[in-house]
């Protein structure tokens, strides 16, 4: 398979006041595509800056970062909107979709910015929020929502542009139990169609539906543990 | 498309808060209103100069007697006719940049048509008086060279003395008595309005010259006249008439080391053309004060647009995150802004020209709003807009799209 993401030796320092903080001390990964990683760790231990790092919307401070083979870490900042608009969706954990908007427009939003004609945007927005069942909602404002439902517009949002690489920061964190889980349904079914997914949570009967899953600690991985299909049993009886 | 987008978005953004946007707006809609009035105002005032210095007729000289010297005894301007027949002849005959020249003599008297009576100016010229005030004929036809040869009692009514005398009546034919000498009305003028000195130059009987110093001015001076309008032949020779006139007469009068100048040149159409430029200037001044109000309308945009772009930071970071380029997000808050200033700037224009219609109802003064000055209103209202909004746009289009992303 091909090798969607690779990271080489990734740090990060911030500036916090008067101290240095270190926030990733060398990651290396490769991350292949259709894969559904999960990357898990304790609050500060680097995870978020290593998915901000991967979403482009932070740069390393040193170590190289090549997605799709293409390295990201020197390009401008009009070059990194574009690999964002292009090759990766996001999903957040508060969904961060635009009040006052029907879903239908949220998910054009995408690609709008990528210039697509009025015509085919909207083919593609119903078609996206088809794909997380809420084509029936699309004329919705986003407070009119329930909270899966937001975070199901949310991943359709991310969905609209086809991009290479999905990116979740804790898209279940502010759900309950049950809508999680509708979630996770929704992101298996995306991993089925071979979309390459990484997603960031901390807790386990989530990251249980990963087939591979990352764990950070004080800036670095300190396991890699990849789930055979065998003997797996996920829900919807799989 | 990327235009009609954001305007789109910013249409939207500006309807969230209609009261903000309202309170934004109020500053430019006054700014903007503020500078139509003013300089519907100053534009009024020089279009009535530029009127009236159309309604005296073009390039125009004016020489009247000025003080005489007679063994040893001075009198005071005006007092003594030094202007001759021989003077006006000479300056038709001797003066190239010279088109024609009126010589005038003026004097009051009772009019009267049968019950009606109306005290009014006489005014002894000649034919070419007309042409050189620029004077059409409303009715009949003007002075000729024989009405002035043969001193006949022929006379042209001004447009307010016909309505006085003659009501709807048709005057010409008539026969009209002017101190108890009866005359034929031949003709009647066009109505001419306001003098520069501000009094009804439609008030007044035109008599052929030599009728008017025989019959009713009397003329103690023989072979003198009151006064002479010469008018240049173009604009760009008026200089040179004025200095060949000047010389011609110094010459005729005998000006010298032993004789002062006992005639007055003026200079008609400089005078009118000087008020013009300082009713310009009045015009500039005035839209300059009101511009004061415009600028300050202007930073009340720059701060409230400042103000917008803190509290949509979240917005910016997830449209940031999805894709949007500085050039997206600047566009759009300048969009926003634009349009807040354009909406003012066509409220203001609106009520610019209603508070100019009132100006000129109420205090009857004239005002004048030329399409430039909608256009350079409207522009500069656009104007204010991207001035003001730039940087709050920039500001937003700056922002760090994880740290957008983060504010709370």
């Amino acid at each position: 398979m091909a090798c969607v993401v690779s990271l080489r030796d990734i740090t990060k320092t911030y500036r916090m006041g008067q101290e240095m903080v270190e926030a990733l001390r060398g990651v290396t990964m490769e991350i292949q595509a259709g894969d559904f990683v999960a990357i898990m760790g304790s609050s500060g231990s680097g995870k978020s800056t290593c998915m901000h790092i991967l979403g482009c919307l932070d740069t390393p401070s040193t170590g190289s970062y090549a997605l799709e083979g293409v390295n990201v870490e020197r390009l401008s900042k009009n070059q990194l909107a574009e690999v964002r608009n292009k090759k990766l969706g996001f999903v957040f954990q508060g969904f961060n979709l635009l009040n006052r908007t029907t879903a239908r427009e949220n998910v054009e939003l995408p690609l709008i910015y990528a210039g697509v004609p009025t015509k085919e945007r909207r083919q593609k927005a119903l078609a996206a929020l088809e794909m997380v069942g809420l084509a029936r909602r699309a004329e919705h404002y986003s407070n009119q929502l329930s909270g899966g439902q937001q975070q199901r517009v949310a991943i359709a949002r991310a969905l609209a542009g086809q991009p290479t690489l999905i990116l979740a920061d804790e898209p279940t964190g502010n759900l309950d139990s049950k809508t999680s889980e509708e979630i996770m349904e929704v992101f298996e079914k995306l991993h089925a169609q071979g979309i390459t997914i990484i997603m960031v949570t901390h807790e386990a009967d989530v990251a249980a539906h990963a087939r591979r899953v990352l764990t950070f600690k004080d800036g670095q991985i300190i396991s890699d543990r990849h789930r055979q299909d065998s003997g797996w049993a996920g829900p919807g009886g799989r | 498309m990327e235009l009609f987008l954001a305007l789109k978005i910013a249409l939207r953004a500006l309807a969230v808060n209609k009261m903000r946007s309202f309170l934004t707006m109020l500053g430019i809609i006054i700014g903007i209103g503020a500078v139509i009035v003013m300089i519907a105002i100053g534009a009024g005032a020089s279009k009535v100069i530029a009127d009236q210095i159309a309604s005296m007729g073009s390039n125009l000289l004016l020489v009247v007697p000025g003080s005489s010297t007679a063994g040893g005894l001075r009198s005071g301007a005006g007092t003594v006719p030094t202007i001759t027949y021989d003077d006006v002849k000479a300056i038709q005959t001797e003066c190239p940049a010279v088109e024609r020249v009126a010589p005038t003599v003026r004097g009051s008297a009772q009019v009267v048509y049968g019950n009606m009576n109306w005290w009014t100016q006489i005014q002894g010229c000649t034919p070419e008086m007309l042409d050189v005030r620029e004077w059409r004929i409303a009715a009949g036809r003007g002075l000729t060279a024989t009405d002035v040869e043969s001193a006949l009692k022929n006379c042209l009514l001004g447009a307010s003395v016909a309505e006085n005398l003659f009501g709807a009546e048709d005057p010409v034919g008539k026969i009209v008595r002017i101190k108890k000498v009866p005359f034929t009305v031949v003709g009647v003028l066009e109505s001419k309005g306001q003098s520069p000195r501000g009094d009804d130059q439609d008030y007044l009987i035109m008599l052929p010259i030599t009728t008017a110093q025989r019959k009713i001015l009397g003329n103690p001076f023989p072979n003198t006249v009151g006064a002479m309008l010469i008018q240049a032949r173009s604009e760009e020779v008026l200089a040179q008439a004025e200095e060949e006139v000047t010389a011609l007469l110094d010459q005729r009068h005998r000006v010298g080391p032993n004789k002062e100048r006992d005639y007055i040149l003026r200079n008609l159409t400089e005078i009118l053309a000087v008020s013009q430029q300082s009713a310009q200037v009045m015009s500039l001044l005035l839209g300059a004060v009101a511009s004061i109000s415009l600028v300050v309308g202007g930073i009340g945009i720059m701060n409230i647009m400042l103000v917008s772009v803190t509290e949509r930071t979240r917005e910016i970071g997830i449209r940031m995150a999805i894709g949007a380029k500085q050039r997206n997000i600047l566009l759009q808050f300048l969009t926003e802004a634009v349009l807040l200033t354009l909406f003012g700037g066509v409220i203001g224009m609106i009520l610019g020209m209603a508070g100019a219609f009132i100006v000129s109802k109420l205090l009857d003064w004239p005002t004048f709003i030329s399409p430039q000055a909608i256009l350079a209103a409207f522009l500069f209202s656009a104007g204010v807009g991207v001035f003001f909004g730039f940087y709050p746009a920039r500001t937003a289009a700056r922002l760090n799209p994880i740290d957008a992303l983060r504010y709370e």
